[in-house]
């Protein structure tokens, strides 16, 4: 017998740890959803870690109303495929009952916005446990994150007052109104993820992979003319692109790309030179603290 | 490919920031934007030169501060294996985080400056990371180049470190003169240094024999959850779900449930990508058993002739974190425990350990926030355990405070109190 065994199967088992101890300690969790690749694997390992049973939670997704049609189209089969209950909750709805307000300008951004649309999810559904896809390679602030990471009543998150995490012993001992954001593939890279995706064959959305499409550049990154205005000085131009991370479609850039499988992924991940978040995410750029700043105030 | 988890200890003085920058940058695993960044900063903060430490401190408080407030996790691949970095910074609080970095690791890498030689902090770092039982560990001594790249000096510090070493227990130990700066030893063999005939830095990283680190003995099999589908079709079903943390179970293994004391054969193992003739550590799975007693969380699976120990008083090392309380006799707190939690009484504090000295120091009334000490609890209901030294999953607990609801404290289990 030969007891090796693979980085992807220690992070794959780590994670279906974290999550039965969710499942065993609280008494309502939720699957956040954005209907990317870090989220959509996270599904992936929960339907393991439950199996035969189903799901023992809900997925949530925040609809900022601005994503990809082709993420709205993946997360609706969602339900289907995973045999739950999917929890849709609206930026919109929460601007239209004056909970939020949108921002002025001609592309107004409701990344900012969603904070509150999900903390009052959480707070509608009493919900006291949300898993997230978040990794700590994505971005320095959520390099210091925790698998269990404690937020207040508020939702907010301090990160100076973090509880130490040992072994794999987690504390999610919590009052009323306190709830817990829980990242069970916080030690998975961008590459892990890829890597899992090709080993378990997991349907992803179409953007992901080489496309054409029509563009423009602003800041550095390529803008989808279908779903941001451009000004007259910036030239539309078709080429091939995919996308790296999926934000709201104002917001996320395309790469340059003609990596139309996963290995041809793969091979484009290995080689680049830019983070994921720092070559197509507007939302990032705005200071070196822009994460933690959003993540202070209960972001994802 | 395979995982290393290791733990970084030591101060920017010693040049563990760039050393690690060092390992991120030569692995490729820091990119442009994340330099470009760090450049920008480095030049609002006035530095001329780039501060690599930014690329590890990413809380605002702590580029505001400068120092490192909380453990980072680094993530880095070469072909052959891939990494975990636990950063843990050496000033502020630094018994708790080198513990909490400590805890997971495979491998302690400390750093020595060549000029300071052998410091309390070595020494400190050194201790924790055996009294944490991390099975391997890694002395840099750095900035040689400013020794000349003498043997003469890597020595004299080599053999001060083996005379302090002598007093712990360690069983892999490794010393490398190295140039965080110059990336001599780094990554690759140093040319300025002939006299040395090991591995580089990555190289023993790398290559270092981590396959016995696991315990693959003593079969244990904490409950976690119990998976009951609510459906026709697996309408008896019982799935026994859980993470091996020790040994391994084959199917038709006569097994033994503690604390029942009832035996059961496993009938079907089932792991992440289907079912398993045998499950060992680490992997999450799922068992079923021929005969179906009450088992439910909390519960150990192990072989009736290989059973951890089942006391409700329990003799440990005990490190202290939080600076709103102390660890005292009488003080009642929830211990959390493999897949148990329960509330637990301070019986004795036996002694404190000076961890410069190693000096046991009794009698003593309390331990304090970083402060090490061995003491003696009494749990509300029995712990089922092995001793941290034999089984680091099934040696170790967290305590909680019942009503700020903080992890105060952690804990190495010596053995039962009687």
């Amino acid at each position: 017998m030969n007891y090796e065994i693979t980085h992807l199967d220690v992070l794959e088992s780590e994670a279906i740890y974290v999550m039965r101890e969710v499942v065993a300690e609280f008494e309502r969790p939720v699957l956040l959803c954005s209907g990317g690749k870090d989220s959509l694997v996270l599904l992936h390992i929960a339907k393991k870690a439950f199996s035969p049973c189903t799901l023992p939670f809900p997925i949530m997704h925040i609809d900022t109303g601005l994503n990809f049609p082709e993420v709205i189209d993946s997360r609706n089969q969602l339900e289907e495929i995973f045999n739950c209950r999917l929890i849709v909750a609206s930026v919109q709805e929460s601007i239209d009952k004056g909970r939020v307000k949108e921002e002025e300008g001609p592309t107004p951004s409701r990344n900012k916005l969603q904070t509150v649309t999900l903390l009052d999810a959480i707070k509608e559904n009493r919900f006291d446990a949300v898993f997230g896809g978040a990794r700590r390679d994505e971005e320095k602030s959520r390099a210091k994150e925790r698998f269990f990471s404690f937020r207040d009543e508020f939702g907010q998150w301090n990160p100076k007052a973090q509880r130490p995490e040992l072994w794999n012993l987690y504390n999610g001992r919590h009052r009323q109104g306190e709830h817990f954001r829980i990242f069970p593939i916080s030690n998975w890279t961008e590459l892990d993820v890829w890597r899992y995706v090709e080993k378990e064959n997991i349907a992803l959305p179409s953007i992901y992979y080489a496309h054409q499409r029509k563009v423009f550049e602003r800041d550095g990154m390529l803008l989808a003319a279908e779903h941001v205005q451009s000004s007259p000085e910036e030239e539309i131009f078709s080429t091939m692109v995919r996308y790296r991370t999926l934000g709201d479609a104002n917001i996320t850039g395309a790469v340059l790309s003609a990596a139309a499988n996963i290995g041809e992924i793969i091979n484009e991940i290995v080689s680049t030179r830019l983070t994921e978040r720092g070559a197509t995410r507007a939302d990032d750029r705005v200071s070196d603290a822009a994460m933690e700043d959003r993540k202070v105030e209960g972001y994802f | 490919m395979e995982l290393l988890r290791f733990a970084t200890a030591g101060s920017v003085d010693d040049g563990k920031s760039t050393l690690i920058g060092r390992l991120l940058f030569d692995s490729k695993s820091v990119f442009e934007d994340q330099i470009l960044a760090v450049e920008k900063t480095s030049e609002q903060m006035g530095a001329d030169y780039t501060n690599l430490a930014l690329l590890t401190d990413g809380l605002r408080a702590e580029r505001e501060q400068g120092i490192t407030i909380d453990v980072a996790y680094r993530y880095f691949a070469t072909p052959k294996r891939k990494f975990i970095v636990a950063d843990t910074p050496g000033h502020t609080q630094y018994t708790r985080n080198m513990v909490t970095g400590a805890s997971t690791a495979d491998l302690a890498l400390i750093l020595v400056d060549v000029r300071k030689g052998i410091t309390e902090q070595t020494k400190r770092h050194a201790f924790i990371s055996t009294l944490l039982g991390i099975p391997h560990l890694v002395l840099c001594i750095n900035k040689m180049d400013l020794v000349g790249y003498e043997k003469e000096a890597f020595d004299r510090v080599r053999s001060d470190f083996a005379d302090f070493a002598a007093k712990l227990q360690i069983h892999d130990l490794a010393i490398i003169p190295i140039s965080a700066l110059h990336g001599d030893n780094v990554v690759d063999r140093s040319l300025n240094m002939n006299w040395y005939g090991g591995a580089s830095l990555l190289h023993h990283l790398e290559e270092v024999h981590i396959g016995s680190d696991r315990n693959l003995i003593d079969p244990r099999f904490p409950i976690q959850y119990v998976l009951r589908p609510q459906r026709d079709d697996y309408h008896d079903y019982r799935g026994y779900a859980g993470t091996v943390a020790s040994g391994s179970f084959r199917v038709g293994d006569e097994v033994l449930i503690l604390p029942s004391g009832f035996s059961s054969t496993i009938i079907e193992i089932n792991g992440p990508q289907g079912p398993l003739q045998e499950a060992y550590p680490p992997l999450s799975v799922a068992m079923r058993f021929s005969e179906e007693y009450d088992v439910s969380r909390g519960d150990m699976i192990c072989r009736s002739g290989n059973q951890p120990k089942v006391a409700q008083g329990i003799d440990a090392m005990i490190c202290w974190f939080t600076p709103d309380s102390f660890l005292e006799p009488k003080r009642k707190l929830v211990l959390k425990h493999s897949t148990n939690s329960m509330r637990c009484l301070v019986d004795e504090l036996v002694y404190r350990l000076d961890i410069n000295t190693l000096h046991r120091e009794e009698p003593v009334g309390r331990l304090t926030m970083n402060e090490i000490g061995r003491a003696r609890l009494r749990t509300m209901k029995p712990l089922i355990f092995d001793a941290y030294k034999d089984n680091r999953s099934t040696g170790a607990f967290i305590l909680m405070d019942e009503d700020t609801n903080d992890t105060v404290g952690a804990g190495m289990i010596l053995g039962p109190t009687d």
